[in-house]
């Protein structure tokens, strides 16, 4: 395998909240191959979007990033603001949950994609239009001649997002962030986004790294899962392996409480107790350990490290067991 | 044209010893006939021509006593406005609300004896809690408002607490940011029962929690209706909730019901299009067997000018000619199961009929 295009070591975020320090990121180790789609699935809370931010350093300066961020071979944390203002868009770039925020309302969005266009390439404002409309084709933008000379707000909630994957796109990047981009699309466009979104990063190639909460929305897009909570990655491997065999007990907690229609109508849903945990006051130990129902007393004195599972596929358990027929390495918890 | 459903009879002789029962358990506990609200519409000699949002434009359907009515549909079909309409927090351009029998507003239930038996909880858990009255007082807050001395409504304040899982002496004293989204959640559900309501409408009252907590939250519900014999109205744009919760289904669309009947009936043999699509956009579970195709395509068109005959023809792949023309009138199709679609109808005309 080629060195991967995202890779994450020990990443860390702290913001300060008054005299308390709110750990949102607490180690998050990850790498992603070029023309890999990653989910990162989990609460709110989980972590999930600062580790995004932090790959564009979209943070404010108050924060306290740690660790290390290297992309396509450069190290993001060390770039100066020049560097960065070219990685942003150029190499990396971002689609967010709300659309309508992202774009600037008083400038037709056929002008704005010209806009970044010219900024990264130099190109002139007329080849950015063409650049545009080549775009809102490619996202199948219908009418797209008329509709870059719309205002965001004269188009629907699916179209904007579109035009905002158009965006995205504009100046070829080789990695993209995305941070549930269809949270707020009705179901019946929600689906359409997802296929467009899977279409492009297959014909493109693109790395992909996108944020859900919705096991639903992960399993269609994603060739590998990583389940976060309380700033960490729990569990993570290959789709079918964590939706099939789910090791972690959060991860299997969250499956089994899904209202699905395997779910007898009159039963009670097998609920995972408790909250998320307080990040300006995480335990000692696993995060999860005061919800789990298999915590031992280990579970609250020490972070567990990760056991592989199977092949890519590892959970951050101490009760984890490797399955028989996988050639374990040595590893903390699978000793003996 | 009746919409009253037969067979739909659970839960009703745990409620005929209810003495606020008046209509009996064959009545509807809600009926609601040709309700119309339509938004930006001006008054007066002088009022231009401006757009108007069609929200909700002729919605018919009954809630039976003891069940639970599930409605799904996607923004802008009037789910929301509905719920409103009923808990008369906006007034109805056009519509009658019967509420077991009676009409609402009416000499025989005016509208604090209507809300005393109507409660309703919100999506956003937050903004739907006073911040400066403390967890107890909060739920306290409408048995004081009817009546209720202090030391008696906070004596019932911490009973409820205690049933929806809120320990007294730990939050009663909290106020609504020192609780988790689903503690407060779980207040909000405290307070729309502290005055013993016997319709409970929950307006997307689960979307907004973390999936762990939303389980809790569905569980909590079920048990509350077993124990206090309510009748439920359950919003939400997420259908495995909605198939989960409810005895009968309504699916909207752009302000009309494009289908109702039993859930079972409803997510398997589906008789609107509409819904068809909506069932098939839910993201799949099998990574072998992911979505290959988009079941419709473009966004739902907007409110305000909706479009003639079938509203969901401009997205609808059975559609005919027939359909830009003539409204489906909802059709019976059996088993207390109504679609409006001219497909639905085996007189209306609709060529793939003739073709089967």
């Amino acid at each position: 395998m080629s060195s991967p295009i995202v890779d994450v070591e020990r990443l860390t975020v702290d913001f300060a909240a008054g005299k308390k320090t709110i750990r949102a990121v607490a180690g998050v180790d990850l790498t992603l191959a070029k023309g890999e789609t990653l989910a990162l699935l989990g609460e709110s809370g989980s972590g999930k979007s600062v580790t995004l931010r932090a790959l564009l350093r979209l943070h404010p300066r108050s924060a306290r990033i740690a660790g290390s961020i290297t992309v396509d071979g450069s190290d993001v944390l060390a770039m100066s603001a020049r560097q960065l203002s070219r990685y942003r868009g150029g190499t990396v770039s971002m689609v967010f949950q709300d659309p309508g925020l992202a774009f600037d309302p008083v400038y037709r969005v056929g002008d704005q994609i010209a806009e970044a266009v010219v900024r990264h390439t130099g190109a002139s404002f007329r080849d950015g239009r063409t650049r545009a409309l080549e775009l809102f084709e490619r996202v199948r933008i219908p009418s797209p001649e008329r509709r870059l000379d719309n205002y965001p707000h004269e188009m629907s909630g699916g179209m904007r997002q579109r035009a905002m994957i158009a965006l995205a796109l504009a100046c070829r990047p080789k990695v993209l962030l995305a941070d549930e981009p269809t949270t707020a699309l009705d179901a019946t466009v929600q689906i359409q986004v997802l296929l467009l979104l899977r279409e492009l990063q297959r014909e493109l190639g693109l790395a992909v790294i996108f944020v859900t909460h919705d096991i639903g929305v992960a399993v269609e897009v994603a060739d590998r899962i990583a389940v976060t909570y309380g700033g960490r990655i729990v569990e993570m491997g290959r789709c079918a392996d964590v939706i099939r065999g789910p090791a972690h007990p959060y991860t299997q907690g969250l499956l089994a409480s899904r209202a699905g229609h395997s779910v007898a109508k009159g039963t009670r849903l097998v609920a995972i107790p408790g909250s998320p945990p307080d990040l300006a006051n995480l335990p000692p130990g696993c995060a999860f350990a005061p919800r789990c129902s298999q915590a031992i007393e280990a579970c609250r004195k020490t972070v567990p490290d990760a056991v592989v599972i199977e092949r890519g596929h590892f959970s951050c358990c101490l009760r984890a067991q490797p399955t028989a027929f996988s050639p374990a390495p040595a590893t903390h918890g699978a000793v003996g | 044209m009746s919409l009253s459903q037969s067979g739909i009879q659970d839960g009703v002789a745990a409620l005929a010893a209810d003495p606020r029962d008046r209509g009996g358990a064959g009545t509807p506990l809600l009926r609601v006939r040709g309700l119309i609200k339509h938004f930006g519409r001006k008054r007066g000699l002088l009022a231009k021509a401006s757009p108007v949002v069609r929200a909700v434009d002729g919605v018919d359907f009954d809630v039976a006593k003891g069940e639970t009515l599930g409605i799904v549909g996607e923004s802008g079909c009037g789910k929301s406005t509905t719920a409103r309409l009923i808990m008369q927090i906006i007034a109805p351009d056009l519509g009658e609300i019967l509420f077991d029998g009676e009409a609402v507003g009416s000499v025989a239930l005016d509208l604090t004896q209507f809300r005393k038996q109507v409660q309703m909880v919100f999506q956003d858990s937050y903004a739907s809690l006073n911040p400066r009255l403390t967890v107890e007082d909060t739920v306290a807050f409408g048995p004081r408002v009817h009546g209720l001395r202090r030391r008696a409504a906070i004596a019932r304040a911490h009973d409820l607490l205690d049933r929806v899982g809120l320990e007294p002496a730990r939050f009663a004293g909290r106020y609504p940011h020192e609780i988790s989204g689903g503690q407060r959640q779980r207040v909000n559900i405290a307070r729309a029962l502290a005055l013993e309501p016997r319709l409970l409408i929950l307006d997307e009252a689960v979307s907004a929690l973390d999936k762990s907590v939303e389980a809790q939250v569905l569980n909590l519900l079920l048990d509350l209706k077993d124990e206090f014999g309510l009748t439920f109205i359950f919003i939400s744009h997420d259908l495995n909730v909605v198939r989960f919760m409810s005895d009968r289904v309504m699916v909207m669309y752009l302000g009309k019901v494009a289908e109702v009947g039993p859930s079972e009936a409803i997510f398997s043999r589906p008789r609107h299009p509409y819904t068809e699509a909506l069932l098939a956009s839910m993201p799949s579970m099998d990574p072998d067997k992911r979505t290959e195709e988009a079941p419709i395509s473009g966004d739902p068109p907007n409110p305000i000018n909706p479009p003639a005959g079938c509203r969901f023809h401009t997205r609808c792949k059975m559609v005919a000619t027939l359909c830009a023309h003539a409204e489906p009138p909802p059709h019976h199709v059996g088993g207390g199961h109504l679609a409006a679609c001219h497909l639905a109808d085996p007189r209306s005309g609709h060529p793939r009929l003739v073709a089967a």
